[in-house]
């Protein structure tokens, strides 16, 4: 849904000039793993929030349920069990879903006009009305996170809460975490935040601990802090430097301008093939 | 509460969920916070966050509370007196312990009975036979002045230092690790980290629930962490205690209100039958001080008893007929969950109120409770749900496989209101009493349960009017002054649990000074008088609806001491008060032993205790008057030595679980009595319901998941979307040795049945090296059933063993035998 309240500053497929009148702050959610006791109130207040309830599925010989992101599960808690230190075990639990990046690949990748947007505040939005299902969002995530749905064919994910966001309200993860492992406000705010959470890990013996906000998509407004920065493919397989896919950066940084080049060539070459040759005109004889 | 009552005087959770935030060491043993009390565990991280503090795990299986903590340490299943009987040792032989507090407020110095003994695990006095002990052993030597004999140089070997350094020398760290499988360097680290709250500024807090209640000798454990907690002067302190983390969110209510069998309301007890007198049944519990100048607060014992009766019985209730103390059951026994199912199996039960609770699900031993259910002339069910006890007599193929044709059990079903459906009172674990209203109309022709059980009282007081009876005179007196009969309110019932003046209350230092007016409510208990002139149907919730108003409505969370003392939320048991015991937070000048944590201190220019706490001692009675903190002990101080109050022992010793991988203790290997707690009972018949480690080689555990809360929130779609299938877990190892993978499904035995579910193999479970060999845990969540939205499954407590603690009857759901085979 366009929501009045949020500026659209980037528009899948779209080359109108953005709105750039109000000042938006730039939003982002922390969430530090080393708080996080797994308990799921962020799923169920995604799903409450959201109007969504997923299967009633399988245990598949882990924790984890939903197992996997769905059209209708737009975050889930991923568990890995890694020994960094010899016979000292670390359960590492990390709410997955969507990072919201500066440089949103699935953005880039759409073809569809306004099926995706991103707000002036960061938040990168499916507006599902537009979306066709082709599934390109999928390939130019750099997280795995867009699903599309068997029902209607759209792709879902975490909207970062937009709508709450607009009216001043923060995200429903944030806001039914128990241990306070997930925070939300300013994305200067949040990384403050998360330098006195490194602060202290690092006190606590994780000498590697840091955040996760990765460059290679302009940063994220979805955060992480890691006991372990130095290695985040620890946490279920978060990339170490995610970057959009090239698929989508040929298709986008390469091929679409050429393409657009060629479409250009084409009218211009009929345009000059028109001044030099001058009309298709029939030649008299042939009529005949 | 059956342990913290006899070391402490009161049983109940000593400081606050809140308060969590100001320990600097946080132990989760017994327990598994972040889990089973998601929103409570947030003080922790606050504690983390705002006090560095650090949090130690020691658990069987690596929890969701060990994924945040600073430091985990594995445990057998069922060996934590061990444990804590090494961690008692090792505070005592490395001088770690908090010197001026345990000479002064626990019983360090007083003298045990000479005849008192303890040789090869059997504490003297024991009937085999009758698995009891006769107690008269398991006291003080008391002197001519009527006081015990105390040895304040702590050098008379019969001195509770003395004996009880002597009792855990045994338990060294070669000993504990050997038992309790966990290896000698974690519980050293463990050990030393504990240590450094024996200083004054310096505290740790333990939180515990049903991973310590639960075991056959679950009480003592937790009377071991208690002795722990005084050794390091950690009790009545800001960030201290012991922490009684109740599940239930109104389980504190039922046992203040007196809804264990053997209780009244206000931890009071039922007379047994040997007391048909009333004068003896009242001396009995009303005890003198057993120190000069101590408060002895159950002194007061016929002041709460009058004043309860009165609420029951009204104008019936005379001093002539001794407040209708004839009208009160004489028990010849205890009548708790597990002896009510044997009775049933028994056939000598003929119908079952079964309000709010669902036995077959919770209870253990399924196939002992299914066939004592089908016992029954007729079952009654109150509660919002169709539970698995409601349905138990239907056929749910392999889950629920009985015959209906066989089983002539009438079943009524009585739909009541759940919480949010109704107004009241809950009960935290903090002890506070927080009032709630009502947020929405009960679906169809749900009622509340005041409702209900006001049908069933009216209906019956009407036959007994009609037809006489043999014993009619409880139901006829019975008062039940409520506007509307058959539906009295929350706040009439609110207002008579915190009682009124029935005439006017005077002074007794001047009889003109009227304190409370007749037809006044009580401003507490410290009003109530034994002579009939006031009423008050729970005696610690005294005050909780005065003149004021309902205190419980309260909801001012102002903390003027930033120390989380939010005094004007709600009410909390006793008068207010949020950390018991506080009078041991300052030294014996009533200085605070740490100033920035100051709960009181005695104010001498005021002539009073003052501070961010609600005094637990006479407000005006300065420390040269010398009354010790613990007020409701005779004794004025806590104990160590818990002379008779508990049923195996004064002092805690390690027994293996009833069934143990081990085949016999190795503490005292060679006296089979001394396996398991001899004092625990078993019914004749349960004996050969016990497996051995032979057929049975691993320990099973059950547990709750975050994800659901007991059999209730399978019913609910989100709680079965986010864990919608019966799991087991075990370790890697055991998982390699029996060629299982994650995912397959599994068939976990024991000796009473077996249940069938999906395999979660994991590193979190750990294979231990006990007494040389290796024993292997086996996770086993409850929350499974037959009825609800997630996908059906077998009830757990297919699996556990028909025995309970030895004092409360708690049934051993943490520790018993099991096989596993591949499906």
């Amino acid at each position: 849904m366009a929501l009045q309240s949020l500026d659209i500053k980037a528009r899948s497929a779209t080359t109108t000039p953005s709105p750039s009148v109000r000042e938006t702050m730039e939003v982002a959610k922390l969430i530090d793993i080393s708080k996080c006791i797994g308990c799921k109130a962020c799923q169920v207040a995604c799903m409450e929030w959201n109007d969504l309830r997923d299967e009633v599925g399988n245990n598949v010989g882990v924790y984890d349920n939903p197992a996997d992101l769905t059209a209708k599960s737009w975050t889930v808690m991923r568990y890995a069990e890694v020994e960094v230190e010899q016979n000292k075990l670390e359960w590492l639990i990390r709410k997955d879903g969507c990072m919201h990046c500066a440089d949103p690949g699935c953005l880039k990748a759409c073809p569809s006009p306004g099926a995706i947007v991103q707000y002036s505040n960061g938040i990168v939005d499916f507006h599902q009305e537009n979306c066709i299902g082709c599934g390109y969002c999928i390939t130019g995530c750099p997280f795995n996170v867009p699903r599309i749905s068997k029902q209607d064919s759209k792709a879902y994910k975490c909207t970062l809460c937009s709508d709450r966001i607009a009216v001043g309200l923060e995200p429903a993860c944030v806001k039914t975490c128990p241990t306070g492992a997930i925070v939300f406000g300013a994305k200067g705010d949040m990384i403050h935040h998360a330098e006195g959470r490194v602060t202290d890990l690092k006190s606590r013996g994780y000498t590697n601990a840091g955040l996760y906000d990765p460059q290679g998509v302009g940063g994220t407004h979805v955060m992480y802090v890691l006991q372990h920065a130095d290695q985040p493919s620890l946490y279920s397989g978060l990339p170490k430097d995610p970057s959009i896919s090239a698929m989508v950066g040929l298709w986008k940084g390469v091929a679409k301008p050429l393409l657009s080049l060629g479409i250009g060539l084409t009218v211009l070459a009929g345009f000059f093939h028109y001044i030099k040759a001058g009309p298709n005109e029939v030649e008299e004889e042939t009529e005949k | 509460m059956a342990s913290l009552a006899p070391t402490f005087g009161r049983g109940a959770m000593t400081n606050h969920w809140v308060d969590i935030k100001n320990a600097d060491l946080i132990l989760i043993m017994g327990g598994n916070a972040a889990e089973a009390h998601p929103c409570g565990f947030k003080w922790v991280t606050e504690a983390k966050a705002h006090r560095n503090a650090k949090l130690i795990v020691v658990d069987p299986r690596f929890t969701r509370s060990a994924a945040v903590s600073d430091y985990y340490a594995p445990i057998r299943a069922g060996t934590d007196i061990a444990f804590l009987g090494g961690v008692i040792n090792y505070l005592l032989s490395n001088d770690k312990i908090h010197h001026e507090y345990v000479k002064n407020y626990t019983d360090f110095s007083f003298l045990v009975k000479d005849e008192f003994k303890f040789e090869n695990g059997i504490f003297s006095g024991y009937d085999a036979e009758k698995r009891k002990y006769d107690k008269a052993t398991w006291g003080y030597q008391m002197g001519k002045d009527g006081f015990v004999v105390t040895d304040p140089t702590l050098k008379n070997p019969r001195c509770v230092y003395q004996m009880m350094k002597a009792h855990y020398g045994r338990y060294t760290p070669d000993v504990v690790s050997n038992i309790c499988g966990t290896p000698k360097d974690d519980f050293l680290k463990v050990c030393e980290m504990i240590a450094e709250t024996s200083k004054s500024d310096k505290t740790m807090t333990i939180m515990y629930a049903l991973g310590w209640t639960q075991h056959s000798q679950g009480s003592q454990m937790i009377r071991t962490g208690a002795m722990v907690q005084l050794l390091l002067g950690n009790i009545g302190v800001a960030g201290g205690g012991m922490n009684a983390l109740r599940g239930h969110s109104n389980i504190q209510g039922l046992t203040d209100l007196g809804l264990l069998s053997n209780l009244l309301p206000g931890y009071m007890t039922l007379p047994g039958d040997a007391e048909q007198d009333y004068k003896t049944y009242i001396e009995k519990r009303a005890f003198k001080p057993l120190r000069p100048g101590q408060m002895s607060y159950w002194q007061n014992y016929g002041k709460f008893f009058v004043s309860n009766m009165k609420a029951w019985f009204g104008d019936a209730a005379t001093a002539k007929n001794n407040w209708s103390y004839d009208w009160l059951p004489k028990l010849d026994k205890g009548y708790d969950l597990l002896q009510v199912f044997e009775n049933m199996n028994q056939g000598k039960v003929n119908g079952y109120l079964c309000q709010g609770f669902n036995p077959l699900a919770s209870a253990p031993c399924k196939i002992k409770v299914s066939g004592s259910l089908s016992k029954l002339k007729y079952l009654v069910i109150i509660d919002p749900l169709a539970t698995e006890t409601s349905e138990f007599w239907q056929n749910h193929g392999e889950y629920n496989d009985v015959d209906p044709s066989k089983i002539q059990t009438e079943v009524f079903r009585l739909p009541s209101t759940c919480f949010a459906e109704e107004d009241g009172s809950l009960v935290s674990s903090s002890r506070v009493l927080q009032w709630h209203w009502k947020a929405t109309e009960p679906p169809g022709e749900a009622k509340g349960d005041p409702e209900i059980m006001a049908g069933i009282f009216l209906k019956l007081k009407e036959m007994y009017k009609k037809d006489g009876g043999a014993f009619p005179d409880p139901i006829l007196n019975l008062t039940w002054k409520h506007r509307q009969p058959e539906s009295p309110s929350a706040e009439e019932l609110a207002k008579e649990f915190s009682g009124k003046a029935l005439k006017d209350v005077t002074d007794p230092k001047d009889k003109s000074k009227v304190l409370v007016k007749g037809g006044e409510q009580l401003n507490g208990f410290a009003e109530l008088r034994d002579d009939g002139s006031t009423s008050c149907g729970c005696w610690i919730f005294s005050g909780s609806w005065s003149e004021k108003g309902n205190l419980m409505a309260r909801r001012d969370n102002s903390d003027p001491f930033g120390i989380g003392q939010t005094l004007n939320w709600a009410f909390a048991w006793p008068a207010n008060r949020r950390v018991l015991y506080n009078r041991a937070s300052c030294d014996l000048s009533g200085k605070p032993y740490d100033s920035k944590r100051k709960l009181i201190g005695w104010d001498a220019a005021a002539g009073k205790w003052t501070g961010s706490d609600i005094p637990d001692i006479k407000a005006d009675s300065a420390p040269v008057e010398g009354i010790n903190p613990f007020i409701m002990n005779p004794e004025g101080v806590a104990r160590f030595f818990a002379v008779d109050k508990m049923a195996e022992g004064p002092f805690p010793e390690h027994y293996e679980p009833m069934e143990s991988p081990l085949a016999n203790n190795p503490m005292h290997p060679d006296n089979p009595k001394a396996r398991a707690n001899p004092a625990a009972r078993v019914f004749k018949g349960d004996w050969e319901t016990f497996g051995n480690a032979e057929k049975f080689p691993y320990v099973g555990t059950t547990y709750r998941l975050t994800e659901h809360f007991h059999y209730w929130t399978k019913h609910v779609k989100l709680n079965a979307i986010m864990q919608p299938e019966q799991f087991v877990e075990i370790g890697e190892e055991l998982a390699k040795e029996k060629g299982i993978k994650a995912g397959d499904h599994v068939r976990v035995k024991s000796m009473r049945g077996f249940i069938i579910a999906v395999a979660v193999v994991t590193k979190r479970l750990r294979s231990l090296n006990v007494t040389g060999k290796k024993v292997h845990t086996i996770g086993i969540p409850i929350h499974w059933g037959f009825m609800g939205v997630a996908k059906n499954g077998y009830i757990t407590n297919t699996l556990t063993p028909f025995v309970g603690d030895a004092n409360t009857q708690t049934p051993e759901f943490k520790a018993f035998l099991v096989d596993i085979e591949k499906v």
